[in-house]
């Protein structure tokens, strides 16, 4: 069995006040191991959303323990998280949310940069590396807004492995793509786990991606079911 | 830092048009503020150089002789009349040992001992009553610049001749080479020559005064040494109080600077100042209200890009680093486009040797270009500040979400 890397014990989350409020997570404990390419199941409203960006440190919960690389992250305060979250959390989005006015090698480089001050020789060259890899060498120093949808995706993964982290949290990476282009994108993700063994948590909807990860987390109610 | 200015410039030359406009706007505040710093600044200059350019800066002239007054020590309410000792005028006869010690003191321009009475000019029945001033020759223009208001004959003062006002020869009707007789106070009086005659543009000044060599000033009253007073013209006029100050402590002659009889003049001035410099305020709003509008519409435009930043573990003071760099940029940048559009259309007005009345008196050397700039940038980054924290704040998950 690998390490774990993240642990989840009785999180509550809930939005509003008074008669108004909205109990999204109801005590989910979840935990996830070292290497792991994960799915996150579970219908609209089932609080996957929430889980995900409680675990990419954008939210903090209502109650519970979150505790990632063995530091506990819920009594830690914004300056620390965007830290934390920089060096050991990479994000996929749906959406491949990249800057509009980057080029794809500024785009992937851009975690390291802002930690540094600089674009220094060695980001570079690890975002060189990193575009080679995702098959875009050709398209490196294209604005993002003249790439295809699947390329943009692959700009996002690549962004997202730039600093090296433990863990990849993907919204939908392949929501809003075709099927050889999502094809594409969950068959680099499952190269770079393999090969880096970074760990994956992907929030789909679609059962076959669901079915081409280790393990399938359903989450439903607030809670993990199974 | 250099990375959070090539993101700020990146988000500039993004939108081009928006980022030329925005610049401009700057510009043409900063034009406003240099155009009324050279307006406001020539305008003194016009105004002092009109006034107390003519003017002796610093005099030294001797205390009055009036005896003083010797009242009872517990004395109810006195009412007198005292009447002013006409009869010989108060002389200075140590000055002329301390000249070579004014004239080494800084900032003194130029100076000239000087004979002055009342007098009475005559010809025939006609009578006019005039200030009379006693020059050295080679000093005649060192105070007032009469070479510059000479209309008719020369400056030139020898014994025997007399320089007048145009105002006091067209109402005596005094010509030019004309012998007239002048009655000094003393009761002396001289036969002298009209050798030259003046316009200064001053009423009082053209009607009322006139002017005779040292030597013939002596004779007519009665001071065959020593003179009533000196006038010191300063490379700064309003250096005038220091100066005056200094030969006090330095001669122990009471000496009284141009300001002390000048309040009126310096009010006046003071409150144009102030009214230049509620408009250049009023210009440094608009600039400020300017970035701050369209940074703050920058911001909520860049929104998503704000949070996917955030989510990518950017910090909030990288942020506030990104908005104030563009606030700083467009400030520099609108701030030098200004000035030097501010300078070349300054460069079509006369230079201010050239001043005339009538002319839009601006002087381009008092643009204050550099504070102009520097007060922009300063302002422009003051501006950011607002929309720089309002971006550092963004909620990464809302935002992206938009």
């Amino acid at each position: 069995m690998n390490d774990i890397l993240v642990d989840v014990r009785q999180l509550y989350k809930s939005f509003g006040h008074g008669e108004a409020i909205t109990q999204v997570l109801k005590g989910l404990d979840l935990t996830l191991y070292a290497g792991e390419q994960s799915a996150l199941l579970g219908p609209s409203g089932s609080g996957k959303s929430t889980l995900l960006t409680i675990l990419g440190t954008l939210m903090q919960p209502t109650s519970g323990t979150y505790m990632m690389l063995g530091i506990e992250l819920t009594q830690a305060n914004d300056k620390e998280l965007t830290a934390f979250r920089n060096l050991h959390i990479g994000f996929v989005f749906q959406f491949h949310n990249l800057l509009p006015d980057f080029t794809a090698l500024e785009n992937v480089i851009f975690p390291t940069a802002v930690r540094e001050g600089r674009e220094r020789a060695s980001a570079r060259e690890r975002g060189r590396a990193l575009l080679t890899r995702v098959g875009l060498a050709e398209r490196m120093d294209f604005p993002v807004t003249k790439l295809s949808g699947g390329q943009k995706q692959r700009v996002a993964v690549a962004r997202a492995l730039m600093n090296r982290p433990e863990l990849v949290l993907a919204d939908e990476p392949t929501g809003n793509l075709d099927k050889a282009s999502a094809n594409q994108v969950m068959e680099l993700i499952a190269e770079i786990n393999r090969d880096e063994g970074t760990t994956f948590l992907i929030s789909t909807h679609d059962e076959s991606i669901a079915a081409r990860c280790h393990r399938q987390i359903r989450v439903d109610e607030g809670k993990v079911t199974g | 830092m250099f990375y959070a200015m090539k993101i700020a410039l990146r988000y500039l030359t993004a939108n081009k048009a928006q980022t030329s406009l925005l610049v401009f706007g700057v510009a043409v505040g900063v034009f406003i503020f240099i155009f009324m710093s050279a307006l406001i600044g020539g305008l003194a200059e016009f105004i002092l150089a009109r006034t107390a350019g003519d003017l002796s800066h610093v005099t030294i002239e001797a205390e009055s002789q009036d005896p003083e007054l010797l009242l009872p020590a517990e004395s109810r309410t006195v009412l007198l009349v005292q009447q002013k000792d006409s009869s010989r005028s108060a002389q200075l006869s140590t000055v002329d040992a301390f000249i070579p010690i004014i004239e080494a003191l800084p900032g003194v321009l130029a100076n000239s001992r000087q004979i002055s009475g009342g007098g009475f000019l005559k010809y025939g029945a006609l009578s006019r009553q005039v200030n009379v001033t006693g020059l050295e020759p080679d000093k005649v223009s060192a105070i007032i610049n009469l070479d510059s208001y000479l209309v008719e004959g020369s400056t030139e003062l020898g014994a025997g001749t007399i320089m007048i006002g145009k105002t006091l020869a067209d109402d005596m009707s005094f010509r030019l080479g004309q012998t007239i007789r002048l009655q000094a106070d003393t009761g002396i009086d001289a036969a002298l020559v009209i050798s030259g005659i003046f316009e200064t543009g001053s009423g009082a000044y053209d009607r009322g005064q006139a002017y005779v060599s040292l030597t013939t000033a002596r004779t007519l009253f009665a001071l065959p040494q020593g003179v009533t007073k000196v006038e010191i013209k300063l490379t700064d006029l309003y250096d005038a109080d220091d100066t005056a100050e200094r030969i006090e402590a330095v001669t122990g002659l009471p000496a009284s600077a141009w300001t002390e009889d000048a309040a009126q003049l310096l009010d006046a001035l003071k409150a144009q100042g102030q009214t230049g410099l509620l408009l250049k305020s009023f210009a440094l709003v608009t600039i400020i209200i300017g970035v701050a509008s369209a940074l703050l519409l920058s911001t909520y435009r860049r929104r998503p890009e704000i949070g996917i930043m955030r989510a990518m573990g950017t910090p909030r003071s990288f942020v506030i680093i990104v908005f104030v760099s563009q606030g700083a940029i467009i400030g520099l940048v609108g701030g030098l486009l200004g000035a030097g559009i501010g300078y070349l259309v300054l460069l079509a007005f006369p230079p201010r040797e050239a001043f005339r009345p009538g002319n839009l008196p601006i002087d381009i050397a008092q643009g204050a270009y550099g504070i102009a700039i520097l007060l922009t940038t300063i302002g422009a980054i003051a501006a950011s500040i607002l929309p720089a924290r309002s971006a550092s704040r963004v909620d990464p998950v809302t935002a992206i979400g938009q």
